[in-house]
């Protein structure tokens, strides 16, 4: 691995840790920011799947989706600015923390209804091919995800048509409080691969180099025209369903503490220094200028105005192109 | 691209399949971002001892032949997955192709609702604006009075008018045509608008679609009404086929000498409100008629919104003629009873007029 994909992959878990843990003081300090999912936790396959990924590729994401908008580089500002509703918001204050897009970026969308930005994925890679465009695309999902028909049609379409889609299942345990042993009919989820002819993998998605090393394979062979394939990265996220979840109600504090010993942020720090990628300067400079970043997001956020009354009645229908 | 003046000798009569099979095969040949996605549009998708010859063409024989001219790559059969394939066009959709998907018909959209009320439908709207989602979405209803043989014969899962579920969800646009004429051109716009339109298409029109047809390509607005038959004393306002039904009453009044003014909706959504009033205010009288069940249905909504507009033009109640509140049953005896009929559009007109 390159020292600068090395670094780029650490720079952009730290940026997802950073924006969620602000996000969560804020919330905390009472701002009004809606309904969001704590992507905590789960940072490194964001990071390393999209770091795998050209800009000009797509990704369908989940209702857990700021860490995959932040990750396909998506500004942090106009993200923090839709959180707080503003019309500086990525989505001009309509969309909120369950549908943060940026179509410029490839992002086709954070989705909350489970399951169904799948199909988006492969209806992105089908355009691609009709285009003759070099584009993949990747369809984020939760182990919940996996127990939808959408998500298992989708698999069928794109393993029938050879589409370059690359299916990646965040198992973190947990379908809001239901855990996955009871939900699943299958010892790994990526063993559903098999049933659509596509290669099937599990790996530890809390390892930044585990994940980066799977999507990487998945996305040359799907630029290669080998199709799709299934990725299952075991992950954990640190906090409830949604930000008013107590997630103790339903998980042990022993299973909480020993998912954080495998933090995935400290991890890839700490392989940063020990393979000599970076020293403790660099790593720290890192951090830091994140950090900045974070407070400018958040005073943009603040600073913003909120959209104008008549903005309730605008863009209920695509106008005719100008 | 708008609408040519029909002139005698310029067109060939089209029936409503071969209208719209025109304006995909138009379209197409245009636009290389145009494609066509759905089950057996062409049917036998790929089998080698069929070449590129569909076996099927879909259920209105609209999509037939096109594989033929435009090859898999852009007419694509899709096995029984409604909620992926829809969810497929969407996403290709907002990446730079004018899917058109046929759903079979309207009955399957509970298969694929998610992907159209609360994914095509909102995404415009919810995204701030920020992108494009040029979706159409075709889609066969409907039921019928054959006398002979079975009425339409398919029973309650195959066979409903279930447009008002459509046309109630921001975002959407719905559109019925009635002819093999207002067919191409409503195909057309759906397909050249930049957001989702829902095309509803009668399994049964039959001849009384059937029509000249322009061979130039031309676009009809979404979200106009057309006055089909004018008259003094009473509106009818039709949807799809009921406006054939519309049209007929109008005749059965005629001989009584009440002259009926026969409105055809052609968009549920957005809805042409102005069209509808305008007539009521120079008739004073309306009856619409709907194929879909009465509660919370079109007809109802057309009812109250003339109502809240056009109140003080008129001079009698408004009056809706629907199918009953019961599935579409099977037997043919039943299905004719379920179905709006002339006679019984003309009866109710008789008594606002009299």
């Amino acid at each position: 691995m390159t020292q600068q994909v090395a670094l780029s992959l650490y720079r952009r878990v730290v940026l997802i840790r950073e924006f969620e843990e602000r996000l969560k003081l804020l919330v905390e300090r009472g701002v009004p920011v809606g309904a969001v999912h704590y992507y905590t936790g789960q940072e490194a396959v964001a990071a390393a799947v999209c770091e795998a990924l050209a800009p000009s590729d797509w990704i369908a994401s989940t209702h857990r989706g700021h860490g995959h908008c932040l990750a396909k580089g998506v500004d942090p500002k106009p993200m923090m600015a839709e959180l707080y509703g503003k019309a500086t918001g990525t989505n001009r204050g309509k969309g909120g923390s369950m549908h943060i897009t940026d179509i410029s970026l490839g992002v086709l969308g954070v989705n909350p209804i489970v399951g169904m930005g799948v199909p988006h994925a492969v209806g992105a890679a089908l355009s691609a091919r009709v285009r003759g465009a070099d584009e993949i695309a990747v369809a984020f999902f939760g182990e919940g995800a996996t127990s939808m028909g959408v998500v298992h049609e989708s698999m069928n379409l794109a393993a029938i048509w050879k589409l370059p889609v690359v299916f990646v299942c965040e198992n973190n345990g947990y379908a809001q409080a239901t855990p996955v042993e009871y939900a699943v009919a299958a010892d790994r989820i990526s063993d559903r691969a098999a049933a659509y002819r596509m290669p099937g993998e599990t790996v530890d998605g809390q390892d930044v180099r585990a994940v980066y090393a799977a999507a990487s394979a998945a996305v040359e062979r799907a630029r290669a025209g080998g199709g799709p394939s299934l990725i299952e990265c075991m992950t954990y996220r640190y906090y409830g369903h949604h930000q008013g979840d107590d997630p103790l109600r339903y998980r042990t504090a022993a299973e909480q503490t020993a998912a954080r010993e495998r933090d995935c942020v400290r991890r890839a720090r700490e392989w940063l220094l020990a393979d000599g990628y970076a020293d403790e300067s660099t790593v720290v400079a890192i951090e830091d200028e994140i950090r900045r970043r974070i407070d400018e997001a958040v005073d943009f956020a603040e600073a913003s105005p909120l959209p104008a009354a008549h903005e309730l009645l605008t863009d209920v229908y695509v106008p005719e192109a100008r | 691209m708008s609408a040519p003046v029909l002139t005698a000798g310029a067109v060939r009569e089209l029936s409503f399949g071969q209208a719209i099979n025109e304006a995909l095969r138009q379209a197409m040949r245009r636009d290389p971002t145009v494609i066509v996605m759905g089950e057996d549009i062409a049917g036998a998708a790929g089998r080698a001892h069929l070449g590129l010859v569909d076996a099927w063409g879909g259920p209105l024989r609209a999509t037939r032949g096109l594989i033929q001219e435009f090859g898999p790559e852009r007419i694509i059969d899709t096995p029984i997955s409604e909620m992926a394939f829809v969810g497929a066009a969407v996403g290709a959709a907002m990446t730079g192709l004018r899917p058109v998907v046929e759903i079979m018909f309207v009955d399957l959209i509970g298969c694929c609702y998610d992907q159209i009320a609360n994914q095509a439908a909102k995404m415009h709207y919810m995204m701030g604006g920020k992108i494009r989602l040029p979706l159409v979405i075709r889609t066969a209803y409907g039921t019928h009075d054959f006398e002979r043989s079975y009425g339409g014969g398919a029973a309650a899962q195959h066979s409903q008018t279930l447009y008002a579920i459509l046309a109630h969800v921001p975002g959407l646009k719905v559109v019925v045509p009635s002819s093999a004429y207002n067919a191409k051109g409503l195909t057309l716009a759906a397909i050249a608008d930049d957001g989702p339109v829902v095309v509803l298409e009668h399994k049964f029109l039959g001849g009384v679609a059937k029509g000249p047809v322009p061979e130039e390509e031309y676009t009809l607005p979404i979200g106009r009404a057309e006055i089909v038959r004018h008259g003094r004393d009473v509106t009818l306002c039709g949807i799809g086929r009921m406006t054939h039904v519309c049209l007929a009453a109008a005749e059965l009044l005629a001989a009584e000498e009440i002259d009926a003014e026969v409105v055809d909706v052609l968009t549920l959504a957005p809805l042409d409100e102005g069209t509808i009033c305008e007539s009521v205010a120079r008739t004073h009288r309306l009856v619409v008629v709907d194929e879909d069940t009465p509660t919370a249905s079109m007809a109802r909504d057309i009812a109250a919104r003339v109502a809240d507009r056009a109140f003080d033009w008129l001079d009698a109640p408004i009056r809706t003629v629907t199918a009953p509140e019961a599935p579409v049953p099977f037997a043919a005896v039943l299905e004719r009873l379920y179905v709006p009929k002339a006679a019984q559009v003309a009866a109710v007109a008789r008594e606002l007029v009299g």
